[in-house]
């Protein structure tokens, strides 16, 4: 079975990924909503799956987070949502959560279940590289998920190589040191560190999130990156916006 | 059989890192620096110093023999309660603000749910000089008004945490949200044995001051440098980890942590989290957590906010598995009782968290010529609406 992150980056191809969490706004949204997205021509969706304490996210998440859990989402409900989800919808498909919901989940169990739905790759911010390597790495080969690794401005040059290697699709790089949703501008720091990463020999594509907001740090981050993500700014969308508009705010994005 | 953290930041299978990659710099240069500050001679003097003028130590050892005689066995007190700012939170701030010096950090964040902790830090920083920030749930800032206006009074600035549950657990959530935000100049102290390696460890250490005062005390009040009892109230577990910390690897020892029951251990309104938890990740450590099967992690009660916290410093969950110490759980009206009953025997009125160990006096069996060391881990000022409320004083 391919892997369909695999195929996903080409040169001067720019991605765009949307990122939304799960039984967010009503329970049985999910489906719809990556509906709208594949018929709005995004390349890529993560899907949230909320947790109670979302360490690595801003007030937009946490409240879409602790709304989904109020409307009862779990991992068993959400992977019985996307169970046949692979009939219509043909984009890779990322799932982001937090670690101890899948630990209790059985890791490895939880990796088999995202391979029969049809799931590429998982990004568990809470999940340490060396953790990763020691533990859990021999699933997502067993499984053919790719794990997304994340960098930030922080992070050392030597870390970056590490990661780079231990990387089988993109890198998420964290445009500003901060928690999701909490910058409308690129600031000059970030474009230091963008220029700074893009001078450096990786060979993982590079994919730009936390803080891309509109049309205007979409394309600032574009020029440093094979593409970008879009959380936070998605949520507020649906908090003021029916599913059926997502074209809309996909194209206010892109132009 | 050891019991303290190996070089991974585990103990047993308890502890790690499980931190996001924006804290990887932080936690990795902490990692690396600790024991090396810690250790060295200039840290010590300066530690020690303040430890002796600023906090009031050593604490005393205080013989009751009213309850004593009434429970038939020999009953100590370690009196952190009289520490300067009412309990052993503020052991821990004075070595963690040393080490932030050190480490060139000019901004303190901290969380604190009773608001003990956010009291001991926000002096450490009046003291130090530095900005203090303390996050608090908006549901404690209501409960715990008094605590709220000594943290403003000494400089600090009280940010309230408005997400999840607005307690405790959620208010560590922002503090560490501040952290990945302003990841250079600013340090995290943490207030209990809990949160990624090393922090366990580093806060174990820091609190070891009561066991070690507790060896020299014992030797000269009975002859020995040991009890055969300490008893400790645990929430997240750092005054239980201090008194603790000489005497683990010595099986003659024999330990107690008490938790908060609250209405009672299955009454769905508890934080007796070594029964009701499961392994599982809080704050950055594994440890045993309350949570539903989902992962997704639970609301702990207690009537002493200090006690209500979801998880466990992951030593204890260590202490658990290998049955080096016995859990019990005493339950709100109980901790209450014994708080009475401390203050009619001994003049001594105790926080809520304190009064939870009392209750072995009841549950266990003890020996005329025992030694018990209870930690008396803070005073009950902060409880005084608590108390007032609940004996309708």
């Amino acid at each position: 079975m391919n892997n369909r992150l695999d195929g996903l980056f080409k040169p001067n191809k720019k991605i765009l990924s949307i990122y939304f969490t799960a039984g967010y706004p009503r329970i049985n949204d999910t489906a719809t909503i990556l509906r709208g997205l594949q018929k709005s021509n995004v390349d890529l969706v993560e899907i949230g799956m909320p947790f109670s304490d979302p360490l690595a996210d801003g007030p937009t998440i946490q409240s879409s987070s602790t709304v989904a859990l109020k409307n009862g989402m779990s991992t068993k409900i959400l992977f019985e949502q996307l169970q046949n989800i692979r009939m219509d919808i043909h984009l890779p498909l990322i799932i982001m959560g937090y670690f101890n919901p899948i630990l209790q989940y059985g890791v490895e169990k939880f990796c088999e279940e995202c391979a029969q739905i049809g799931i590429d790759g998982l990004i568990i911010p809470d999940l340490p590289l060396q953790v990763y390597e020691q533990s859990y790495e021999l699933y997502f080969e067993k499984y053919n998920l790719h794990n997304i690794f994340l960098i930030t401005p922080q992070t050392s040059e030597g870390r970056i190589q590490k990661i780079d290697q231990k990387s089988k699709s993109f890198i998420y790089m964290v445009s500003s040191n901060s928690v999701t949703g909490s910058k409308n501008r690129v600031e000059d720091k970030v474009l230091s560190y963008f220029k700074r990463v893009k001078s450096q020999p990786i060979t993982s594509p590079k994919l730009i999130g936390f803080g891309i907001s509109n049309n205007q740090t979409y394309r600032t981050a574009l020029k440093f990156a094979d593409g970008v993500i879009i959380g936070s700014a998605f949520i507020n969308f649906l908090d003021n916006n029916s599913i059926e508009d997502i074209g809309k705010f996909i194209k206010s994005i892109k132009e | 059989m050891t019991f303290k953290v190996d070089s991974n930041g585990y103990y047993g299978q308890y502890g790690g890192a499980f931190i996001p990659e924006m804290l990887y710099p932080n936690i990795q240069q902490l990692k690396q620096s600790y024991l090396q500050i810690i250790g060295s001679s200039a840290f010590q003097n300066e530690f020690q110093q303040l430890l002796k003028y600023y906090v009031g130590r050593p604490t005393p050892l205080y013989f009751s023999h009213r309850l004593s005689k009434k429970y038939g066995t020999k009953i100590y007190f370690k009196r952190e309660d009289l520490c300067h700012t009412g309990a052993h939170k503020i052991n821990n701030t004075i070595g963690q603000i040393l080490l932030a010096k050190y480490m060139g950090k000019d901004r303190i964040i901290a969380e604190t749910g009773a608001g003990q902790h956010g009291v001991a830090t926000a002096s450490v920083c009046a003291l130090m000089g530095v900005k203090c920030i303390v996050y608090m749930g908006s549901v404690d800032i209501k409960r715990q008004s008094p605590n709220v206006a000594r943290m403003k009074m000494l400089g600090a600035e009280v940010r309230a945490a408005t997400s999840g549950s607005k307690t405790l657990k959620d208010a560590t959530n922002e503090a560490i949200r501040d952290w990945i935000n302003n990841p250079e100049k600013t340090h995290y102290i943490i207030g209990s044995v809990v949160g990624p390696h090393p922090y366990p460890d580093m806060v174990s250490r820091f609190q070891s001051v009561i066991s070690q005062e507790l060896t020299h005390q014992l030797e000269f009040l009975e002859g020995r440098s040991f009890p055969d009892y300490l008893v400790a109230c645990v929430g997240g577990g750092s005054n239980a980890a201090g008194l603790f910390y000489h005497f683990l690897d010595n099986p003659k020892v024999t330990i107690f942590c008490v938790e908060a029951a609250g209405h009672g251990v299955n009454s769905g309104k508890s934080a007796a989290t070594t029964q009701l938890g499961r392994p599982g990740i809080i704050h950055g450590s594994k440890t045993l957590l309350m949570q539903n099967a989902d992962g997704q992690i639970q609301e702990p009660h207690s009537i002493s906010a200090g006690l209500d916290y979801p998880g466990v410093g992951p030593l204890f969950a260590h202490l658990k598995d290998t049955k080096r110490a016995h859990f019990r759980a005493v339950s709100d009206r109980d901790a209450m009782l014994w708080g009475l009953e401390l203050s009619k025997m001994d003049g001594i009125i105790p926080a809520i968290e304190t009064s939870h160990a009392l209750g072995v006096l009841e549950s266990e069996k003890f020996n005329k010529d025992d030694i018990i060391v209870f930690g008396c881990s803070g005073r009950g000022d902060k409880d005084l609406d608590t108390y007032i409320n609940y004996f309708e004083l």
